[in-house]
């Protein structure tokens, strides 16, 4: 009885904080939570059942895809090997790496720069150079692809060289209006005290503009990542000889060709090309979110 | 039109030709006109990637006008060659005969245009396709992140770990998921057959049926696409004011109406953007996941002007025909762009 006594002093007890804080206004309005609950469940198997289902098969042969054992099956060191090893999907993975680092990288720093240049200065011809920018929006370098193929791989003669699928990839319109936006929001006083200290606008933006840029860099690298890592039309066409391919690339020799495709190697492929970006996404989430609250929020 | 040097209007040319100039003059003020518009309207609004034109600082700003310059020469630079020379050569290109791997090009006017309407170019079918996949991916795609989004924001216990259990698809690759999902709806081994002959039904053929084959694309890529359309609507609904959806609820708005009426509106800002995001997704992103899923089969049933354009410039050598395609699918995709903004452009709410 005691107990039960307590039991309701704390419970009330409890309610009342709730009252004295307000309770938040949406738990008033929530369905159902078993309802909600169930729905997610649904939503999130649906959603990764397609993953799941490879990444068992991952582990199979082909007899054992053939029979649809919903269990790991037994030749993943094997699939393991021939894909690693045979298909050369380690070493496309690192030159995947390489780039998607490099181009995260450059587009961040140059996206930088150009939003230093955009809200700290004043120069002629800025709305036209703004113009030139914001134009490259509309223009999806898949548009573009005859054009560039052309450029880059007869006027420049880099196909299959590290530099055709990195170089044009380092520029970014979204980049530069991320920080542009950013950098707009900074109180002004920031900018006139660096220059009272008599720092030159480079040492403003690594001390000043940088530390407080974190999430919005996150979020840019984020995109980056993903976009680069997942790129696969342009490097397709331009990467036809030479040693660098990226790894969304190489899993194409990993269909069968004429031959009945090894779903297992396959899968392994898919699941291994996926790790990265997904990896980062997921660790860059909360960045990505508040990066993205700025030009969302509005 | 004078670089064409109003060749469509020379004596020998058929009406096609000449109706074909009269229209490309046409189109060519109409895009000319919406990429203004939509320049403007990016300028003046602040919609999409948000607030381009926030106050400038008038003090604190750096002196020296070259420096300025020397910080935005790398992306002007890149951005020069690597966009608008390609583009440029784009448009010259698509009035040349020109073949990969030869220098010598002849200049045939609008022909290249104008072979698109040949029947044996089986150019209508390029574009319902397009369109078929296009559409379906964007409608698919946003309603059902919607409304997954909803349930996802409602506070229940785990909520954060649901979600990171719904976006995760965002960093998938759309040719890694046109691999996994040609395991999923492969007509022998995949398990989609598998399940329906285990329920008795009759195995479908995903892949090999035309008019199956593109709904076979559709679900891959809407999978594919509501990673990132869940994780910007949850965005979306943590920016709805909340007294809002209380102030409906306390007029006796019932939890349907309280959707429709509130919810839906206060996101519209959100699904502006989604929807240019994902037209541009579902017209390029696509073809990743095309070309593992189908490779454009069967009969180019799933064969989309950019798969088109890869396949007739960089497979078949058509460097001519390819460039025009590449104009076409710009016009449309400017000129949707360009409905976009002034039909639900003028619609969107914004709560503060």
């Amino acid at each position: 009885m005691a107990e039960l006594t307590r039991h309701i002093s704390t419970s009330q007890g409890r309610e009342q904080t709730t009252a004295l804080t307000g309770p938040p206004a949406w738990k008033r309005f929530v369905p159902e939570r078993w309802y909600a609950h169930l729905i997610l469940w649904i939503a999130c198997l649906v959603m990764g059942f397609p993953l799941l289902y490879a990444a068992l098969v991952s582990t199979q042969n082909n007899a054992q895809v053939a029979n649809f054992v919903l269990a790991p099956g037994t030749s993943f060191t094997d699939n393991l090997e021939w894909v690693m090893v045979n298909r050369n999907l380690g070493k496309y993975m690192v030159d995947s790496l390489t780039l998607s680092v490099v181009i995260t990288v450059g587009k961040t720093i140059l996206s930088l720069l150009s939003g230093l240049a955009f809200v700290y200065f004043r120069f002629p011809g800025k709305w036209l150079v703004f113009g030139f920018v914001l134009l490259t929006l509309m223009m999806p370098t898949e548009i573009l692809v005859i054009g560039l193929f052309r450029y880059v791989s007869g006027t420049l003669g880099w196909g299959g060289t590290f530099q055709a699928v990195a170089v044009p990839f380092l520029a970014s319109a979204t980049g530069t209006f991320l920080f542009r936006q950013h950098f707009s929001n900074i109180p002004a006083e920031l900018s006139e005290a660096a220059q009272m200290d008599g720092a030159n606008p480079l040492q403003f933006l690594w001390r000043v503009l940088v530390p407080m840029s974190w999430n919005t860099i996150g979020a840019l690298a984020v995109i980056q990542f993903v976009y680069s890592w997942n790129m696969y039309l342009w490097p397709q066409l331009i990467m036809t000889r030479g040693d660098f391919q990226v790894v969304q690339v190489g899993l194409r020799a990993l269909l069968g060709g004429d031959q009945a495709t090894e779903y297992g190697p396959l899968m392994l492929g898919a699941v291994i090309a996926s790790i990265p970006p997904v990896i980062v996404f997921i660790i860059l989430q909360k960045q990505f979110m508040s990066g993205f609250q700025i030009t969302t929020d509005k | 039109m004078v670089p064409l040097n109003f060749c469509t209007f020379e004596a020998d040319r058929s009406s096609t030709d000449t109706a074909f100039g009269v229209l490309l003059i046409g189109l060519g003020m109409v895009i000319g006109i919406a990429i203004g518009t939509i320049v403007h309207r990016i300028v003046s609004s602040g919609q999409g990637l948000g607030s381009l034109t926030s106050e400038q600082h008038s003090a604190g700003t750096f002196k020296g006008t070259f420096i300025p310059f020397a910080l935005l020469a790398p992306t002007l630079i890149i951005l020069a060659l690597f966009l608008y020379l390609p583009a440029v050569d784009n448009l010259r290109l698509s009035t040349l005969l020109a073949r990969l791997g030869t220098d010598r090009t002849a200049f045939v006017c609008v022909d290249n245009f104008t072979k698109l309407l040949e029947p044996r170019q089986n150019y209508g079918q390029t574009l319902y396709a397009t369109f078929l996949i296009a559409f379906f991916t964007v409608v698919l795609g946003l309603v059902l992140s919607l409304l997954i989004a909803y349930v996802a924001y409602q506070p229940v216990r785990g909520a954060s770990i649901y979600r990171t259990l719904l976006i995760w698809p965002y960093a998938i690759s759309p040719p890694v998921a046109g691999i996994i999902f040609s395991l999923v709806f492969n007509p022998s081994s995949g398990i989609m057959n598998h399940l329906i002959r285990t329920a008795g039904g009759t195995p479908v053929e995903w892949l090999q049926n035309a008019s199956i084959a593109p709904w076979t694309i559709i679900v891959a890529s809407v999978w594919k696409s509501m990673g990132f359309n869940i994780l910007f609507y949850i965005a979306g609904l943590q920016n709805v004011p909340m007294d809002l959806v209380e102030a409906a609820a306390i007029d006796g708005a019932n939890f349907v109406q309280r959707f429709r009426r509130v919810i839906i509106p206060m996101l519209s800002p959100i699904t502006f953007f989604l929807i240019i995001t994902n037209i541009t997704y579902a017209f390029f992103d696509t073809y990743g996941t095309i070309d593992f899923l189908t490779s454009g089969g069967p009969a180019g049933a799933t064969s989309t002007m950019i798969y088109r354009i890869v396949d007739n410039g960089l497979r078949k050598f058509d460097l001519g025909t390819a460039a025009a395609q590449s104009l076409v699918l710009f016009s449309i995709v400017i000129l949707i762009t360009l409905i976009q903004f002034r039909t639900s452009g003028r619609r969107v709410t914004y709560g503060k």
